[in-house]
């Protein structure tokens, strides 16, 4: 064995990552971010200290085991890596991208104390992308169990979770309302961040695990939840339909013609290819001087779509500072490079009409941070007298998202107060057989933890269907005996003898 | 969900026409008042069309369509009994909430005859006494005239030009009703945005109930995009999730109007490659003409006073 590795022997610096010139780039819809090749991947993965603690598990929502995957780089084994991912993260290609690495793994790696932590979410789509180039996937042998399960939404959390079900021998169908099935990974996240190819690839290996994709379904109008269950044979339900209802500000001149939701025009330009109007039919308006609102990473993208359609300027409107900026460290960045201009501190107070009905401009206010709110960050507060007006042809909300109401209209699921799904520890809902996870039970957050809670719904899905789970090992006091079942409480667990 | 066969098809004229599209699971779940999102091809817009009629036996959804733009215009010419569409979801939106009124006014203007069908029908069968106006340009864009008279108990049929029934406006159809019933408890309206909101003008001095459904540019019809926001009272509804039906009375209709010119030049662009391209593959028919002239011309003076039966899109 190699001499014990430590914070002084270790590669200093972050291995770089290719990325296309921000120049060039700014007038393509290619992926910016060209990601490792395996010399860059060994050079990094001899950052990794292999600590002990592993404190990189526990900053990884589904505790995906960080270092175990790295040594297998290490070793040039990368089947091996892939095999170690996929056992807790079926998308590392897409979460490898889109993570808020920095907040999650990135931000408690032990490296990151005192150099710039291990790049786990390049690494991780190093072998991603590697499996989708080399066709791998992992099927397991599945025994079919006479199961039916429905999936609601075709996003990360479906898809996770539709993933388990069929895994563990359950015959799985997933209804996507939208023509193709993604979720925010297809119409939201744009092609130059996460290409379609992935998503593909992604949804390929799926399939294989026999899951049937039923697109064009609007569940809830179509057939109910409940009418899953009760008439369409399915033996139990998970609704992961996501929260875009867009936040509209409530500002004079909301609805003047060049004002729109990131979401739409994100749907417009990813979904509907409007981007290639007029060889797709789907039209897009394309803003000269373009201001988004918000600095989150639907704005970042939003930005970023509208620099790529031709922009001559894009400003970025926000009422807090940068620190406070929820998006994504890296999106930011690019962002910047590419030219958005950014106002911090800025809050608008109207949209401006051009006298027939479209936008002029806008009209803001400077604001300042005052004393910390609740959330413990200091609430910015508008400066008396600082109002002006700037020119802009294309406004841009990218303020937030609420629940969706179709579920709440057309089920019994209770709602808690702010119209998302209600669920208790196990992810159930208060309707039988029916659980829900991701995005329409804690309003916006990460593809990953949107895959997190699919998965979390499937191992009670299965402890509710009364499934074996080979999954869940329970080790502990027996010693050199491993037990697999639902729970141990339930004792119907078989003991096995581990070599 | 996928293969959307077109079971059946009639032209009603030069620029309507009807689609029976087979789809046994919506055919079962759909209500008056609701719609679908159509795709006709892979690189299609997605667009909204009123659920006119369903059969539950045969499993079959009707479309009344009107070639207004590229899309309507490509379907009319390609969608064929046999052919496909890409894709069609729904039913959309919240059914008409069919009350217990006693006597109900229908009024349907242009192409807003065929969605306001349901509606009659609906009522019909919940015990109402059902009086219809119908609004068309002239003669030769009358349809579904008996089909309203098997299921209404009286029914007004105006042109603009006399060449059938009244001669005059949808709202002189709405007043001889008006006038000749003081009992009407419910009055529902569908057309063209500048015929609703004569509708609910009419009828405001009489404080009758008026509901419209209107027709904002949608995107994906799920409540994601805000797209079809429309000023319903002090409040912003999304017409796909929260309607398409509201109380017209307190709908913003000149909002509603701007809003759905938004991508004119667009559309007009993706309009004029389509038909030098049909011009090029096949010679112009029926249908590929200059139909657009109806469409357009409604959109450009909207702020105007109502033609009634103008036909702009609507439903
Ligand atoms: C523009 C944008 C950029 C983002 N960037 C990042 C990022 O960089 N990193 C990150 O971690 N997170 C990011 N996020 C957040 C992340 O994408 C979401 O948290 C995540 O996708 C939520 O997954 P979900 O499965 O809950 O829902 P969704 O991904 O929203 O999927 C829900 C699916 O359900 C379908 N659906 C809805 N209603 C119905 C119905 N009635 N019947 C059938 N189907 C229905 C929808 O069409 C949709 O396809 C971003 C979000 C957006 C909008
Ligand atoms: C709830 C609802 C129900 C409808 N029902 C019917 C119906 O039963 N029959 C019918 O013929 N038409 C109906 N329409 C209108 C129909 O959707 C439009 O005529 C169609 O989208 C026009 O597309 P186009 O490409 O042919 O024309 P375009 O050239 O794209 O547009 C012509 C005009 O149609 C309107 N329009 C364009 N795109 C959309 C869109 N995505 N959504 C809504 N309006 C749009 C605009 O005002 C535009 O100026 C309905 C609209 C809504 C919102
Ligand atoms: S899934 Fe995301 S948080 Fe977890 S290790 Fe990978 S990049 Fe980090
Ligand atoms: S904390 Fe950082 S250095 Fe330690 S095991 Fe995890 S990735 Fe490697
Ligand atoms: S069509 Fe997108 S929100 Fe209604």
């Amino acid at each position: 064995m190699a001499k014990k590795k430590t914070i002084r022997t270790i590669p200093q610096e972050r291995t770089p990552m290719r990325e296309q010139d921000a120049l060039v780039r700014a007038g393509n819809f290619e992926e910016v971010a060209r990601g490792y090749n395996l010399e860059d991947a060994l050079r990094e993965s001899e950052r990794c200290l292999l600590c002990p603690d592993q404190p990189c598990i526990a900053g990884c929502p589904v505790g995906i085991d960080i270092p175990g995957f790295i040594r297998k780089i290490g070793e040039k084994n990368l089947r091996g890596a892939y095999d170690i991912l996929t056992d807790t993260n079926l998308l590392p290609s897409v979460c490898g991208r889109v993570c808020p690495q920095e907040t999650q793994c990135e931000g408690v790696c032990t490296v990151g104390e005192s150099l710039e932590a291990v790049a786990i979410g390049r690494l991780e789509r190093f072998v991603g992308d590697t499996a989708i180039k080399e066709g791998w996937s992992n099927i397991p042998y599945i025994e079919a169990n006479g199961f039916h399960v429905g999936i609601v939404g075709s996003g990360p959390a479906g898809m996770a979770c539709a993933a388990d079900m069929a895994k563990a021998g359950c015959d799985v169908t997933v209804y996507e309302a939208f023509h193709q099935p993604g979720g925010v990974l297809r119409y939201g996240i744009p092609d130059f961040r996460l290409p379609n190819a992935v998503i593909d690839a992604e949804i390929e290996n799926l399939k294989k695990l026999g899951i049937k994709f039923e697109c064009n379904t609007l569940v809830g109008r179509l057939f109910t939840i409940e009418q899953m269950i009760d008439e369409m044979g399915f033996h139990a339900v998970f609704v992961g339909v996501g929260a875009g209802y867009p936040t509209m500000l409530n500002i004079p001149g909301d609805s003047l013609n060049g004002v729109l939701s990131a979401n739409e025009l994100l749907t417009r330009c990813n979904l509907m290819h409007a981007r290639d109007f007029p060889n797709f039919d789907t039209p897009l308006p394309i803003g000269r001087r373009v201001a988004v609102v918000g600095a989150g990473n639907t704005a970042m993208d939003a930005m970023r779509v509208s620099i790529r359609l031709g922009a001559e300027k894009v400003y970025c409107i926000y009422r807090r500072s940068r620190t406070e900026a929820p998006a994504r460290v890296e999106e930011v960045h690019h962002a910047e490079q590419e030219g958005v201009d950014f106002h911090w501190l800025t809050n608008p107070v109207s949209v401006l009409n051009d006298g027939t009905g479209s936008v002029r401009g806008m009209r803001c206010v400077r604001m300042e941070l005052g004393a910390p709110d609740e959330s413990g960050r200091r609430r910015p507060v508008p400066v008396a007298d600082s109002e002006f007006d700037f020119e802009a042809d294309l406004i841009v909300y990218a303020i937030g998202t609420n629940a969706n109401p179709i579920m709440g209209q057309t089920s019994e699921m209770k709602l808690n107060k702010w119209g998302y799904i209600g669920v208790d520890e196990t992810l159930a809902t208060s309707v039988a057989g029916v659980f829900a996870g991701g995005d329409i039970v804690t309003g916006a957050a990460t593809v990953i933890e949107a895959m997190g809670a699919g998965r979390k719904a499937a191992r009670s899905m299965k402890a509710y269907l009364g499934i074996r789970d080979p999954a869940l090992p329970y080790c502990g006091a027996t010693g050199g005996e491993a037990l697999f079942g639902i729970d141990e409480r339930e004792r119907n667990f078989a003991r096995v003898r581990v070599a | 969900m996928s293969n959307f066969e077109i079971v059946a098809r009639e032209d009603f004229s030069d620029v309507t026409y009807l689609l029976e599209v087979r789809h046994p699971m919506m055919a079962r779940a759909a209500k008056p008042g609701q719609f679908v999102i159509v795709m006709q091809n892979e690189q299609g817009e997605r667009i909204p069309l009123t659920i006119a009629d369903f059969d539950r036996n045969k499993g079959t959804i009707t479309l009344v369509i009107q070639a207004v733009g590229k899309t309507t215009r490509q379907m009319q010419q390609e969608c064929q009994v046999g052919t496909s569409l890409y894709g069609m979801v729904g039913p959309m939106g919240i059914p008409s909430p069919i009350s217990h009124a006693k006597k109900v006014l229908c009024v349907g203007g242009g192409l807003g005859v065929a969605p306001i069908f349901p509606q009659a029908r609906g009522f019909k069968e919940s015990g109402a006494y059902v009086i219809a106006v119908l609004g068309f340009r002239n003669k030769d864009l009358v349809f579904w005239e008996n089909k309203f008279r098997e299921c209404c108990d009286e029914l007004i049929l105006c042109t603009n030009d006399g060449s059938a029934g009244m001669k005059g406006m949808i709202t002189d159809g709405i007043k001889v009703a008006l006038a000749g019933h003081a009992n009407i408890e419910e009055v529902v309206a569908i057309g063209p945005p500048v015929m609703m909101k004569a509708c609910a003008d009419a009828t405001r001095p009489y404080k009758i109930k008026t509901m419209v459904s209107v027709n904002p540019i949608m995107v994906d019809g799920t409540g994601m995009c805000g797209g079809c926001r429309v000023k319903v009272g002090d409040e912003v509804k999304f017409a796909c999730v929260d309607g398409p039906d509201f109380d017209g009375h307190l709908v913003d209709f000149d909002d509603l109007m701007l809003r759905l010119q938004r991508h004119k030049n667009d559309e007009k662009l993706a309009h004029e490659r389509w038909s030098e391209n049909c011009r090029m593959t096949n010679p112009p028919g029926p249908g590929a003409g200059d139909v657009l002239a109806g469409g357009t011309a409604a959109q450009s003076d909207v702020l105007e006073l109502p033609d009634p039966s103008e036909d702009a899109p609507g439903g």
